[in-house]
């Protein structure tokens, strides 16, 4: 851990920053009130230096380079980036959910404590959803066709039994489906998937992720494959599920809206590197990134008047061939020569807040 | 919520109305149902001893007290032909559940896991798929000496690649699925994959491969008994009941003796052949016939 990382504040830092030109304004004593009652407390989830590569026909994907994130117990903490920005990947390196074609490497990924990569298969599944739960992104997918609801959630309590107890794990999946308001749960229970509608599908989602009352829940775009209107109501019940729980939750998403809603702290990923880290507000406020900048500008306010909004021009870059220097110069509007050959190090640049800009004072 | 009322569409429902449509299917289910309660009920259905030596009335043709005549020392054969259909179904069930317990076991293994592993089972099936199989079990029943349980294995072990293929490609597909992933997130490990997830999404299409296999084995059964190198005498099977029409006089002047046996032998085989196509029909909800 570098020096000027504030413990269990700073998200996200690159080794070696603190000797980085530039470093000398990044220490900043004294963290952000939300983040000093945290000092001293071990983070609930630690990732260091988290670089993921998949060896394909075109060449190796990097899809994440030298990633650091922590989160402390009962936060929320949203990973936001465009798609192939690395966000998933992140989050499923965690449980060690890749496909084997992934090469990951880290420092540590250390969940209370303990590096879930020394886990041996069985530990593992432990703590896949025991103490972590996952939500996946589309509902749809994500449960079995063939396999009624009830049987569904209950497989999430019988995996954490201590003895096998279908009854007792039944009893368990309709408390569940109540507990994330899928009406009449008692029979419900007994339906297929394709019976539900699909926020109803996302509650029995949220219910399994949920079932073994879990620290730490992983939730992958949970609500990107629903419409606007059921949107708000899981969201609504995200958010009550975590406050019911206490759990930290990582909420991976592209939504700006969904963000400004639930998270505490935002890590903004590009190009599979972390470019920023911030609170929620301070994000909104102030981005110290051209790129966070960027998708704020895309994003329609209601607090602000503007008469267009402006989209971030040309596209993600191709991870298996990224720009040189700072990935997203091809994009960026502050852009100079330096950007092209240097790759700007995520650096600390106030309490809790990191960027990853050559000119990020310069946004401030 | 009046959801779960009658209409509640379950797969199995809908598979069992695409069977329905299946007339032949369901014809061969009725007929395959009375043989194996024959089978079952041999004894009091034929009122005979299969194997009480009764010289005095040997050869004699259908009538009332024998109604499908005697064998040449006298034997019923109407309680013979009721006996040997337990064995030859029992054979044909027994072989095809081992074939189908291999096939599942090894053919989700090998997909669940990939690698050096689903190379090796694979190649094991390919080895078994490329031996003449008949040949081998003439072998073994030569080595071993000739005996039900033997055949049972013998016709078991050179049945389950393709079984095995089948859930193995299952497996493949699954393997990618969102809901797999799911549930390995929520802590399953591979057992509880295989037993929860993909074999209940392999059970359709293993449930034709193991009625065709069935067929197969009753049909194979018939042949090594045949050959003599099966079910032995006195024992009663419908291959050994065969061997008595070797003779040309038999052939011409006996027909109750071979005609029974082979009628029995070719109606089973078909009609459990019907039921595969209906289960494959039924299986499938692509297949609009």
């Amino acid at each position: 851990m570098t020096a000027e990382q504030i413990p269990g504040a700073a998200a996200a830092s690159v080794p070696g920053a603190a000797s980085a030109p530039g470093a000398a304004a990044a220490s900043v004593p004294g963290a952000a009130p939300a983040a000093a009652q945290r000092v001293g407390e071990a983070p609930l989830l630690r990732i260091d230096g988290l670089s993921v590569d998949f060896h394909t026909d075109d060449g190796v994907v990097h899809a994440v380079t030298d990633v650091s994130l922590e989160v402390v117990a009962g936060e929320i903490v949203a990973i936001v980036g465009e798609s192939g920005s690395g966000k998933t990947v992140t989050a499923m390196s965690v449980l060690r959910l890749l496909p084997k074609a992934a090469e990951v490497s880290a420092d540590a990924i250390a969940f209370r404590g303990t590096d879930l990569r020394t886990l041996s298969g069985s530990e593992l599944r432990k703590v896949r959803g025991g103490p972590v739960g996952m939500i996946f992104q589309d509902p749809m997918t994500a449960l079995n066709p063939v396999m009624t609801i009830g049987a569904q959630v209950a497989e999430a309590v019988v995996l954490h039994q201590a003895r096998s107890d279908k009854k007792a794990a039944w009893q368990r999946a309709v408390e569940l489906l109540r507990l994330v308001g899928v009406p009449d749960p008692a029979e419900r229970v007994k339906q297929y998937p394709h019976e539900f509608s699909g926020g109803m599908r996302q509650r029995a989602m949220i219910a399994m992720a949920i079932a073994n009352d879990p620290d730490l829940i992983i939730a992958d775009e949970p609500t990107t494959a629903l419409d606007v209107t059921i949107q708000a109501q899981v969201l609504a019940l995200l958010k009550k599920a975590q406050a019911e729980t206490g759990a930290a939750t990582i909420l991976i998403t592209h939504d700006l809206g969904i963000v400004a809603e639930l998270a505490d702290r935002v890590v903004v990923m590009y190009a599979g590197r972390v470019v920023e880290t911030a609170g929620v507000g301070e994000l909104f406020a102030t981005p110290r990134h051209p790129y966070t900048k960027g998708l704020l500008a895309s994003l329609p306010r209601m607090d602000v008047d503007v008469d267009q909004l402006d989209p971030i021009p040309g596209n993600p870059p191709n991870m298996a061939d990224p720009p040189a220097g700072c990935a997203f110069h091809p994009r960026c509007p502050l852009a100079r020569d330096k950007c092209l050959t240097d790759r700007p190090p995520l650096l600390a640049i106030g309490a809790g807040r990191t960027s990853a800009c050559h000119f990020s004072e310069e946004l401030a | 919520m009046t959801v779960s009322a009658p209409a509640v569409r379950t797969p199995a429902g809908a598979a069992l109305r695409r069977f329905r449509k299946h007339p032949a299917a369901v014809v061969s289910v009725v007929f395959i149902a009375l043989v194996v309660l024959a089978a079952i009920f041999a004894r009091p259905l034929s009122g005979h001893d299969p194997n009480a030596i009764d010289l005095l009335s040997a050869r004699s043709g259908p009538s009332g007290g024998h109604l499908l005549g005697t064998d040449s020392t006298g034997r019923d054969v109407l309680s013979r032909l009721l006996f040997a259909g337990r064995i030859s179904l029992g054979v044909g069930i027994a072989s095809a559940a081992i074939a189908v317990v291999i096939g599942t076991v090894l053919g989700s293994i090998a997909g669940l896991l990939g690698g050096w592993v689903d190379g090796l089972v694979m190649r094991l099936a390919d080895v078994f798929m490329s031996f003449p199989s008949l040949v081998v079990i003439v072998v073994v029943a030569g080595i071993l000496g000739p005996s039900v349980l033997t055949m049972v294995i013998a016709i078991g072990l050179f049945q389950w690649p393709v079984c095995g293929r089948i859930v193995r490609g299952v497996t493949l597909s699954l393997r990618e699925q969102e809901f797999v992933l799911a549930s390995r997130a929520t802590g399953a490990g591979p057992l509880w994959l295989m037993r929860k997830h993909i074999i209940p999404a392999a059970l359709p299409p293993v449930s034709v491969v193991a009625t065709l296999a069935v067929a197969q084995a009753i049909a194979l059964e018939a042949t090594l008994s045949f050959l003599g190198l099966g079910v032995q005498p006195p024992a009663a099977s419908w291959g050994n009941m065969l061997t008595d029409a070797q003779s040309l006089t038999v052939i011409r002047s006996e027909p109750w003796l071979w005609l029974s046996p082979g009628i029995a032998v070719a109606l089973t085989v078909l009609a459990v052949n019907f039921i595969g196509d209906g289960l494959r029909d039924a299986v499938d909800p692509r297949s609009s016939s």
